[in-house]
């Protein structure tokens, strides 16, 4: 079954904006997703149809086949919900967000206990339980949004944009416990601007711009869509002008910075070996683009030249 | 994993959890919730029940301090009622947390229902509070504790509705102080907390009838003294009235999310 399935999903705001111009989804449950776009593409309009913030003007969403029209209670008590901004009570102290969440959830008081001290020590905020809110950094505002749509246990976790504004070490270790809960079973849906995050986590993704769904696949066959990819190669010595090497587009960057373009009919390894035939040799190399990225710029790009 | 409680249960928690959130914040901060009322209706006793009320003798057949007792009660429990559910639920808004109960399942009826619950703990606390400080100033013995105790909680109730659906409609911080000063103020003034309505001529008693508060003043006032300028069934009923289209109306704006959903 399905985890989420939406069909025809439009919303149209009241100053005539279309935001969603019928985007059909379907997540598989224990499916780790991502939902990428550029700003204003329609992510967090879908994202607030999903979980109830935002009311759609038509179209249907089921969550493990139950319709969030007909049986709103049991869709909403299946979703946990981290959002973009932060929206919390700054004067409560930590704990208490999480033990009110699990109270609007109907768990018992001393349950609501229980579950807020194991999802706070799992995400190290324990120590900081009797703080309020308005004092944490925005790293510890974002694990306590996870924590909290955690507290009900939900079996899909929607993230919108859970790393903005995270430093690398908070981004890496909330990562990992992702990965954790999607191991455990925990389908997962995030909307990201780090492409790196969503290659790195999400075996689907979907592409979103201008309120459609411009493409919709594994990431590793969206990639190997890819026509051209861009390495930056260091060099050994220095060089005093480009060397002809067929099949291989170069570019200097500076005497011993080499940018080369491979295309899919040519290899890695033949790089190499006519490198090597010049006499040229290479101290280290690095994507100059990451390739989820340059996938995403490119539909982005093509979007673009095909709007009026 | 998602097992939640029965739906009873489940809802008897919720409501449970929004009412104690509800009293912890109005009593963290009981200096601007609980004791401004206190104040306010101390220097009402010094100054119109002590100082002026002396000179004014009896009203409706009792010293004007203890007619006046009873609508300066209401006044507290219907002022703290009203801005304690438009301050909080508009707070909610304005912070976003609202959205941590509209991502659960928790049902319009009963965000509604802790929310007004909120209200009338703190509109029934000040009201306990300016009852003692009552005490102070003159001996108080209450005809019926069951009319007073009903007006008081229907009364709470029903101010608890309107600062609900004033917190809806609000869209600044400005827009929850508009009603209780231009519309809540002169209503409880007018609604013969410091007079009786048989001392006005007779176009401006007729007038008076169409208040509201001036019911609600009324039938407390009957519980705690026995008299009345209004008939208790009709002050019941237009309580009553009152509350379910405020009740029915509320729920209506929260199923279709006006002003907190886009």
């Amino acid at each position: 079954m399905p985890a989420l399935v939406a069909r025809q999903l439009r919303k149209t705001y009241k100053n005539g904006y279309e935001a969603l111009k019928g985007v059909d989804l379907s997540v598989e449950e224990g499916d780790f997703f991502a939902l990428l776009g550029p700003n204003g593409a329609g992510k967090s309009t879908l994202i607030g149809i999903l979980t109830s913030l935002i009311n759609k003007t038509s179209g249907s969403v089921e969550v493990f086949g139950h319709d969030l029209d007909r049986e709103p209670e049991t869709v909403k008590s299946l979703l946990g919900v981290v959002p973009q901004e932060f929206n919390f009570n700054l004067f409560l102290p930590v704990e208490e967000v999480v033990i009110n969440q699990a109270g609007y959830f109907g768990i018992p008081r001393r349950e609501a206990r229980e579950r807020a001290e194991y999802y706070l020590r799992k995400l190290e905020l324990w120590d900081r339980r009797r703080s309020e809110m308005r004092l944490l950094s925005g790293g510890l505002k974002r694990r306590l949004m996870i924590a909290r749509a955690l507290v009900h246990r939900p079996r899909m976790l929607i993230l919108d944009e859970p790393t903005a504004g995270v430093d690398i070490e908070i981004r890496r270790a909330m990562w990992d416990y992702l990965r954790e809960l999607n191991a455990g079973g925990t389908t997962i849906i995030l909307t990201t601007h780090y492409l790196e995050e969503a290659e790195s986590l999400c075996r689907n993704i979907a592409i979103i711009s201008r309120g459609s769904i411009e493409a919709v696949g594994e990431t590793a066959d969206l990639l190997s869509a890819l026509d051209t990819e861009t390495f930056v190669l260091n060099l050994k010595g220095r060089i005093a002008q480009l060397p002809e090497l067929g099949g291989f587009v170069l570019e200097s960057i500076d005497d011993s910075t080499l940018e080369v373009q491979i295309n899919r009919e040519h290899t890695i390894n033949g790089l190499f070996d006519a490198l090597s035939r010049n006499g040229i040799e290479v101290i280290s190399m690095r994507n100059k683009q990451n390739r989820l990225e340059k996938l995403f710029l490119d539909m982005v790009d093509q979007e673009r030249g095909r709007a009026p | 994993m998602s097992r939640l409680p029965p739906r009873w249960n489940r809802y008897r928690v919720t409501f449970a959890t929004l009412v104690s959130k509800e009293v912890t914040r109005f009593s963290r901060i009981w200096v601007q919730t609980v004791l401004p009322s206190a104040i306010t209706t101390m220097l009402y006793f010094v100054i119109f029940g002590r100082l002026i009320g002396e000179r004014i003798g009896p009203m409706g057949g009792f010293a004007y301090i203890d007619f006046i007792v009873p609508g300066l009660v209401l006044m507290a429990v219907i002022t703290n009622s009203y801005s304690n559910v438009v301050s909080s639920f508009y707070s909610s808004k304005f912070s976003r947390f609202i959205e941590e109960l509209l991502v659960s399942p928790a049902p319009s009826w009963v965000i509604l229902a802790g929310y007004v619950a909120g209200g009338v703990a703190r509109g029934l606390t000040v009201g306990v509070v300016v009852i003692l400080v009552a005490l102070l100033f003159t001996d108080l013995s209450v005809h019926s504790y069951l009319v007073t105790t009903l007006v008081l909680v229907l009364t709470s109730v029903l101010f608890a509705l309107g600062g609900f659906i004033n917190a809806i409609y609000a869209r600044s911080f400005d827009d929850i102080s508009i009603v209780p000063t231009f519309v809540l103020t002169p209503l409880t003034y007018l609604g013969g907390v410091f007079y009786s309505i048989e001392l006005l001529p007779p176009f401006w008693q007729s007038l008076s009838l169409a208040n509201p508060v001036l019911y609600m003043v009324n039938a407390f006032r009957y519980g705690i003294l026995g008299v009345s300028d209004i008939p208790m069934a009709l002050a019941f009923a237009i309580i009553v009235l009152f509350i379910a289209v405020l009740g029915f109306f509320s729920l209506y704006l929260l199923d279709r999310g006006v002003g907190i959903k886009t």
